[in-house]
């Protein structure tokens, strides 16, 4: 066993790289649940954002455009839902799993003639990591700010707090939930691109392996607050990162044991953190997967 | 002060099955206050959210100081100047004060100027307040104070005020008149829905009464009897339940120090709560909401359980029990919200029947369920509490709140209890309902039964309770007599030890720690 194979400098920015996807794609949710909505279809935004954002950097060749095509795709597919739980007023515990289902299909329809392909190579930038990881942190530091300190994102919070008050001001609850939920789909679109074309980088069916769910714990987990999400993801991609590493170096334990310490450990660290069960109650938007119709 | 700000002609709107509003007219000056009363179900809130912007006439118009004025949504009607303090809904617990007030404006300015404007116009008005403070921590009466300083703030022409004194202490219901009097000396128009009378004999200059959502009349409140105002609401003749005393000296149920957790993040815990129930008695336990009822409730019916000495039912320990075998040994129990709590909003009254007296009932056996004996209890209930419904397989939900509320009530006493413990059973509930429900439980005190009586609605309490306490910060002050008590006295009771200090800013702090 050879421990000191292992490059601190690489293993952080291998780390940045892996948490990249789920930090996305969380991001997006964690506005989403600020207004009050649920939706459970993370899953199946970032695998169709996935196929997309690769099918398009194919075609046309650019990764900029690729990554512009994920994030169109996952807005889409996520429109589907808000169209059923903001205007048909469907179940979106079970319209979110439905989306996850249908993402998955969908993106297996599309992914058809795309497996074995390479995709167009988007040119490293600093330490051997990409304008997507920065644009990340970026993002992190955006939705802290909008949620803290502007209008746009007290009137999210309001929405997702009590949106029959927010309704008798005058805001309009539904578009602003359709708005906040197409956001998080191109969110997870984003991510499940950054999987097909930087972080693996090919399409294989399924690929996305269960990151749309982590994202969605993630939230959860980290009270709604972005820098939280960030530290959780940092925490996820630093182990999955880590045990390969240590799988490489010859460690004697079953790799088994290996791939599931990264979910063990970040969801027992996120738990710790949020043990103080009023404080999590507080910040959860009281109205998360409640209906809303505008009729008295 | 002289001129019409408002007038309205011939509103109509019409909802599937019931019209809310038929060809109403009225006006309103300026500097005037205008009251707007009538039942629940009359028509006021509808009309009042088409002056606000939120509903569209069916027919009608507006005039605003002469001018057609058809706002299409609120922010309309607050650029014209109306402005609107709600009776619900219209706060966000988890934000600040400063948030709130925020939210409510066209464009606010940014936040520390906002906060020092708040703590100017606060004070100016006489209604303290800190805009830091999350409002989810803040009383019934702090929170209006930011309904209030949000409107005030958009320098309104018409305030509008929906029901506001419903869950103030007669302290805070002073201070509150003397803001909005303040207010009209300054040239605001105020319109008033409220149906407590001697309120409205107080404050305003004209009343507008609606019934059946008609325009019935338009009259001098300060030169009209109250039971005059209150029979064209009504339109007809008011029963009010008579009160004779049957309290024995046969202990019911005695509480010793009990101390629980909340039930809710913005809950208040109970500490050291301790009483004795007689059997014949009715005792009141008044307060503001969030001081401790919903907590007490919970303790009382065993959905949160306590140390089994905290209670006793007779000689018997029963604060270790839940729900079910509380019920069997005759502790029945009614919570506030009718829909979610003491109902199931889904199911029928056949089945929300069943779920309260299974037990007492023998609505089940050997694990299996007799829908016919369940039908027939709430055939029961529905005939001798005249809930209005076709038939018992009606969902719950479709019933109106007097209704349902006459039921759920209703099956509590079938089922015979030694101790009912009711929270607001009149909330929401017009007139006529009401009176049905205080007289039943009078009845049921008549017969032997000991009652509590959990309620904000301090003309109630001192209409049908023998004894009354207050609940402060989840404290209980030792029960009086309510023969001996006036409404001063029992405001000051609700104030606790704290007093008057709702009118006084640098003390809040302590008020609401």
């Amino acid at each position: 066993m050879d421990l000191s194979a292992i490059n601190p400098i690489v293993l952080f920015a291998s780390l940045m790289v892996a948490s990249t996807p789920i930090l996305l794609a969380a991001l997006g949710e964690l506005v989403v649940e600020k207004t009050g909505v649920l939706n459970l279809g993370v899953e199946g935004m970032m695998i169709t954002g996935a196929i997309c954002g690769f099918a398009v950097a194919i075609e046309t060749g650019s990764p900029a455009l690729g990554f512009l095509g994920g994030a169109l795709g996952g807005a889409v597919l996520s429109l589907i839902f808000a169209f059923l739980t903001q205007v048909l007023l469907s179940n979106q515990v079970a319209t979110g799993l439905a989306l996850t289902l249908f993402g998955l299909g969908l993106s297996a329809l599309i992914g058809q003639g795309y497996i074995g392909q390479r995709p167009p190579s988007s040119g490293d930038l600093v330490l051997g990591l990409d304008l997507m990881v920065f644009l990340g942190i970026g993002l992190v530091a955006l939705i802290w700010w909008a949620l803290r300190a502007t209008r746009l994102g007290l009137i999210l919070r309001a929405v997702g707090e009590n949106h029959d008050a927010a309704h008798a001001l005058g805001y309009k609850v539904v578009r602003i939930r359709i708005a906040a939920i197409a956001f998080g789909g191109a969110c997870a679109g984003l991510g499940g691109a950054y999987l097909s074309l930087i972080r693996v980088p090919q399409w294989t069916e399924g690929m996305t392996a269960g990151a749309g769910w982590i994202a969605l714990a993630l939230v959860v987990f980290a009270s709604w607050k972005p820098w939280r999400v960030l530290l959780g993801a940092y925490l996820f991609g630093g182990i999955t990162v880590l045990q390969l590493n240590l799988q490489a170096a010859g460690v004697k334990i079953p790799v088994e044991y290996l791939s599931m310490s990264r979910y063990l450990i970040t969801i027992l660290v996120l738990v710790l953190i949020s043990v103080d069960r009023t404080r999590a109650t507080l910040n959860a938007p009281a109205m998360l997967g409640r209906k809303f119709h505008a009729s008295s | 002060m002289t001129g019409t700000l408002i007038k309205i002609d011939g509103l109509t709107k019409a909802y599937p099955g019931v019209i809310a509003n038929d060809n109403v007219s009225f006006q309103i000056d300026a500097g005037e206050v205008h009251a707007l009363l009538g039942e629940n179900g009359a028509g006021k809130s509808t009309l009042v959210k088409m002056i606000y912007g939120l509903v569209k006439p069916d027919a009608g118009q507006m005039q605003l100081r002469g001018k057609p004025y058809a706002p299409a949504e609120p922010r309309a009607a607050r650029a014209a100047g109306v402005a609107m303090v709600f009776q619900h809904f219209s706060l966000f617990e988890a934000l600040t004060v400063a948030e709130n007030i925020a939210l409510g404006m066209e464009n606010p300015p940014p936040m520390r100027q906002l906060s020092d404007r708040i703590t100017t116009v606060s004070q100016d008005y006489g209604l303290p307040l800190d805009p830091h403070r999350t409002v989810g921590d803040l009383s019934a009466g702090e929170r209006q104070r930011v309904e209030i300083i949000r409107c005030l703030l958009q320098d309104p022409k018409l305030l509008i005020m929906d029901e506001p004194t419903s869950v103030l202490t007669p302290q805070e219901v002073d201070i509150l008149f003397a803001t909005l009097r303040l207010l009209r000396d300054q040239g605001t128009s105020i319109l008033y829905i409220s149906h407590k009378l001697e309120e409205i004999r107080a404050l305003c200059d004209t009343a507008t009464i609606l019934r059946g959502g008609q325009n019935v009349g338009t009259c001098d409140p300060r030169q009209t009897a109250a039971r005059d105002m209150a029979e064209m609401m009504v339109g007809s003749r008011l029963h009010v339940p008579e009160k004779v005393s049957h309290a024995t000296d046969q202990v019911a149920l005695t509480v010793n120090r009990l101390t629980s957790r909340a039930v809710s993040p913005f809950g208040t815990r109970l500490r050291d709560v301790s009483f004795q129930l007689w059997q014949g008695e009715i005792l009141g336990i008044g307060g503001v909401a969030g001081n401790g009822q919903d907590e007490l409730l919970a303790a009382m019916s065993g959905e949160m359980q306590v140390n089994p000495d905290a209670i006793r039912l007779g000689n018997r320990p029963i604060g270790h029990l839940g729900p079910n075998k509380r019920r069997r040994l005759g502790l029945l129990a009614a919570p506030e919200e009718r829909l979610g709590h003491a109902a199931a909003p889904d199911m029928t009254l056949t089945e929300n029947a069943l779920l309260s007296g299974k037990v007492r009932k023998a609505l089940e056996e050997n694990g299996f369920l007799n829908w016919n004996k369940a039908r027939r209890f709430a055939d029961q209930i529905i005939d001798r509490f005249d809930v209005r419904t076709p038939n018992a397989a009606n969902a719950a939900r479709s019933l109106s709140g007097g209704n349902l509320q006459k039921f759920v009530i209703g099956r509590e006493i079938l089922q015979n209890p030694l101790v009912l413990v009711v929270n607001q059973p009149t909330w929401g509930v017009d007139a006529q309902a009401a009176a049905a429900i205080r007289q039943a439980l009078l009845d049921l005190a008549a017969e032997g039964a000991a009652v509590i009586v959990i309620s904000q609605d301090l003309d109630e309490l001192m209409e049908i309770t023998d004894r009354f306490a207050a609940l402060n910060e989840g404290r209980l002050s030792a029960p009086r007599p309510t023969a001996d008590l006036d409404v001063e006295q029992i405001g000051l009771m609700l104030g606790g030890a704290h007093g008057m200090e709702v009118a006084h800013a640098p003390e809040e702090s302590t008020a609401a720690q």
